[in-house]
């Protein structure tokens, strides 16, 4: 990460994240869900995104945070991943960042557990840090702690 | 399809599988430990050597054979990819694009047969593990090899010549791609590429069509809310406009499903080809038998199975069936059987490959599997007959005693796997010694439409595909008690005298609400029973919707370890819902256990199907309380409306039904004493009551409905004890389940409803004469 990279940022539990721009296909308000029972937690459900049905992925869940507080409306960040399109449910969404590439630094040992593989690290902003989410791991739809146990 | 069409086809085909060799075998080169890498070059090769092999272009089957054997090697780690290897199967895939090219402009696949490629390519596979010979030697003699005979320059612009001369708006760029083509290694695909001077057919990408589907879907929604906004506004102009834009986009719709559907004979054509050059090779006599050629199947998955269809014909030719002496040993007929079959079921598309030959050996498979270190002495020995032969589709696994030009390889069964597995499908296969083996594959209809029932569970909607579906029971309030009863503790429901076992749908998906609570409270229990692998088990669900044709999406992937579910679609009011997958839900449930005994089960539905002159007739309510019946073949479906669906067309109840206009017949009014019945055929419906029951029936061509008081119930009897009828438009009166019914004759009520309304439209004009 030599030069400067965009990033689409959110929030999640007043922590800021971010996934690469061109890994973001778009971001929409809440949209009406469908529940998946037998399903990994981390799945909310399935949306209809233009006829198209992609599948919902609840990054409190998938980050082990809190559950979101009830009856607040999630937004979708729809990222491309390998398997198609799926959308990130976070709190609020942000701006959109530019950053250099020296700010950049990779997690703290002392991160540890699932999230590790999942955040790529960290960049310095001037006044809070921005989490880079991976954006593949982010779509694994296994919940944080049975990744842990390696299932 | 004709034997040029299969060409063209394969090469096509061919060109993509080379293109993907080129970056795969570079990729390999630097990291030779790829063994994915390694499995993919060695199948393409395989594929386009096994292709040629059947039409008959043995010098290209030659060069790709003595790859093969190199790739083999290597696979088996008996020998390492190094850069001499690397540049002479390259050469090899210059030499087959060089062939390929003379197949498209000749149908031949020329003159030369490259020995000094194919000698290079064997003795690399001599060298083993001691390349002691220098390199740069033998790479720079593969080249000159590839070059001398592949690319020589004065061929290569000859056929870039001719090309231009098809189509002259390329005269420009097409020298200059074929300078550059002599120099270095493989020329541009698209400079290879088969001219059509015809163009009656484009290829479209699928998914150009895949992204039309989404859209057209979407249109389809769109129609929908503009519909529902025409009717709530009073404007002449809107209503044309959105009555206008409906017929369009269903038409669109069904156009572009079309586009996307062809029946399994499409591949299957090439069979009997493919089944007699198999044969001819080795000595075997066979003839092919088809059912269910007509059987559709999205673009996309016809495309997918092609080659595991192919590899599964090869093989049980090639392995399954026996020479003609040693069958007619067995006191078999000279020629095998090959039998291909394909039909719905399901919700999937099930393909079965039956051949009468010798059958798996059981013992060999086990030994071999030991041998190779598929799996250890001690798991083999645990294993069911089953499971033993469904070994055989693991990687690296080959029982043929000897390497054959057709199978053999270890390539054939676990690429067949895997290939019917990315499509979400799955294989199976039975073997009988002596009597022969069945391979069974399952495929679900990815982007297929299918009708389906939707029902509510839990406020969320499931579809449930109808071919599953066998009928549909409802227990009012007051019967829920007597009506389940438990096998300790395990729900059943007597279903005509036969215990029908009882899933809860809230319970199997651990959803929130309970219909046994509900069903003891205040609610009736809807039961839906349903059909998988030969068991009948009934689903108890919160309420039944309607039936619906809905749009099969696949799930994605990570969601596919929930079985239970068959794919989504996306509903009439833009929410997605979920498609059960009634084998899935089935064995979570325990209804059918996946290891459980065929020969148990067939026994038993033979048992309860087979009760000689039973028939099965339809029980409704008639006119004062009266029994009546109707077999249940001439019984298309069984529908409610509210009243306010029906309309007066003339003094005729019809109702807007799939897109047509259903006249309505009652049954009060058909029984009705003659002089009474015109003045009750006006009478418009009562608009206070409840929904109508309506009979749908088809008669000589014709679609009408009965409308019915109540429907009461199906049941198998032999009605054997019969009196005449006592009145018009019944046939008889027969003991129906220890009561006496009547049984109607619907002919004559068709017969009697058209001259009612003659004559009541004569009555009414003749009133209106004499106002």
């Amino acid at each position: 990460m030599a030069h400067t990279s965009q990033f689409c940022t959110f929030y999640l539990d007043k922590l800021l994240f971010g996934v690469e721009l061109k890994g973001v296909q778009e971001v929409i308000r809440s949209l009406e869900m469908t529940k998946v029972p037998l399903a990994p937690s981390v799945v909310s459900g399935l949306i209809n995104l233009r006829g198209q049905i992609v599948t919902a992925v609840d990054l409190r869940r998938r980050l082990d945070l809190d559950p979101r507080a009830q009856g607040t409306l999630a937004m979708n960040v729809v990222v491309r991943s390998e398997d198609g399109a799926v959308s990130l449910l976070v709190d609020e969404i942000g701006d959109v960042v530019e950053v250099e590439g020296d700010s950049f630094e990779a997690p703290p040992e002392t991160l540890r557990g699932s999230v590790r593989s999942m955040i790529l690290g960290v960049h310095k902003l001037k006044d809070r840090l921005l989490h880079v989410l991976d954006i593949e791991k982010a779509c694994q739809m296994t919940d944080g702690a049975e990744t842990a146990i390696g299932r | 399809m004709n034997e040029t069409d299969i060409v063209k086809d394969f090469l096509v085909e061919s060109y993509e599988n080379l293109d993907r060799l080129d970056r795969d075998l570079v990729g390999l080169e630097k990291n030779p430990r790829d063994k994915d890498c390694l499995a993919g070059v060695f199948r393409t090769i395989h594929t386009i050597k096994g292709t040629c092999g059947f039409l008959g272009f043995n010098k290209l089957e030659k060069v790709a054979h003595v790859g093969e054997n190199l790739l083999t090697r290597l696979r088996d780690g008996q020998l390492a990819l190094n850069p001499e290897i690397t540049t002479a199967l390259l050469g090899m895939v210059d030499a087959v694009r060089q062939m390929l090219k003379e197949i498209a402009e000749t149908g031949q696949d020329g003159e030369v047969d490259y020995p000094e490629l194919r000698e290079t390519l064997t003795r690399l596979q001599g060298a083993a593990l001691a390349p002691t010979r220098a390199a740069n030697d033998t790479a720079s003699g593969a080249a000159k090899a590839a070059q001398a005979e592949g690319f020589s320059p004065g061929e290569d612009a000859a056929g870039a010549d001719r090309a231009s001369a098809i189509q002259p708006d390329e005269i420009g760029p097409a020298p200059a791609v074929a300078a550059t083509g002599t120099n270095k290694g493989p020329a541009k695909e698209s400079e290879l590429r088969p001219r059509e001077t015809v163009a009656e057919t484009i290829r479209v990408g699928v998914n150009v069509l895949d992204k039309m589907m989404t859209l057209v879907g979407e249109l389809v929604l769109a129609r929908n809310q503009l519909l529902q906004i025409s009717n709530t506004v009073e404007d002449a102009g809107l209503q044309a406009v959105s009555q206008r834009m409906n017929l369009i986009a269903s038409e669109l719709q069904e156009e572009v499903m079309k586009t996307r559907m062809q029946p399994i004979g499409n591949i299957w054509n090439q069979f009997p080809r493919t089944v007699r050059d198999v044969a001819l090779g080795c000595g075997k006599e066979v003839g092919i038998e088809m059912e269910g050629k007509e059987t559709e199947l999205d673009k996309t998955i016809i495309e997918a199975i092609k080659d595991p269809l192919t590899h599964l014909v090869r093989n049980s030719v090639d392995h399954g069936i026996e020479v003609p002496e040693e069958r007619v040993k067995a006191g078999k007929d000279r020629t095998g059987r090959l039998i291909l079959r394909a039909f719905h079921e399901g919700g999937q598309v099930i393909i079965e490959i039956s051949d009468d030959g010798a059958g798996l050996k059981e013992e060999q498979i086990r030994k071999k599997a030991v041998e190779r270190g598929v799996v250890t002495a001690d798991q083999v020995a645990r294993m069911t007959e089953r499971e033993i032969f469904n070994l055989i589709f693991l990687p690296g696994f080959s029982t043929a005693e000897k390497v054959t030009n057709v199978s053999g390889r270890g390539v054939g069964m676990d690429v067949v796997k895997t290939n019917v597995e990315r499509i979400g499908g799955n294989v199976d296969l039975q073997s009988t010694p002596g009597r022969g083996t069945t391979v069974r594959v399952k495929i679900p209809l990815t982007l297929a439409i299918i009708p389906a029932l939707v029902v509510t569970c839990a406020g969320e909607r499931y579809a449930i595909p109808q071919v599953s579906l066998l009928e549909l029971v409802r227990l009012e309030a007051d019967e829920v008690t007597k009506g389940i009863e438990l096998v300790h503790g395990a729900p059943v429901y007597r279903l005509r005298g036969r215990l029908l076992p009882l899933v809860y749908l809230n319970q199997e998906l651990k959803l929130e609400s309970d219909s046994r609570q509900a069903a003891t409270g205040d609610g009736a229990v809807n039961i839906v029973v349903l059909q998988a692998d030969e068991r009948q088990f009934g689903l108890v669900v919160d309420q039944i919707n309607d039936t619906e044709e809905i749009v099969v999406k696949p799930l994605r992937k990570q969601l596919k370890t929930v079985k239970t579910f068959a794919g989504s679609s996306i509903m009439g009011d833009g929410r997605v819902a979920l498609i059960l997958d009634v084998l899935g839900l089935a064995q979570r449930a325990s209804v059918v256990t996946e290891t459980r005994d065929r020969s148990l089960t067939e026994k038993t539905s033979e048992a309860a199907g087979t009760e000689e002159g039973k028939q099965t007739f339809l029980l409704f309510a008639g006119p004062g309380d009266s029994r009546m019946a109707i077999p249940l073949g001439t019984l298309a479906r069984l529908e409610e409306f509210p009243v306010s669906h029906v309309e007066m067309s003339g003094s005729q109840w019809v109702t807007q039904y799939r897109g047509q206009i259903l006249p309505l017949i009652r049954l009060t009014v058909a029984l009705e004493e003659r002089r009474n019945r015109l003045r009750a055929l006006q009478a418009p419906p009562a608009a206070d009551s409840g929904p109508i029951q309506v009979l749908v029936l088809n008669h000589d061509g014709r679609s009408f409905g009965l409308v019915v008081d109540r429907i009461l119930d199906i049941i198998d009897d032999r009605a054997d004890v019969r009196s005449a009828a006592t009145r018009a438009n019944v046939l008889y009166s027969a003991v129906i389940g220890e009561r006496v019914t009547e049984l109607l004759d619907i002919p004559a009520i068709l017969r009697n409803a058209d001259r009612n309304t003659t004559e009541s439209t004569l009555a009414t004009r003749s009133a209106e004469v004499a106002n």
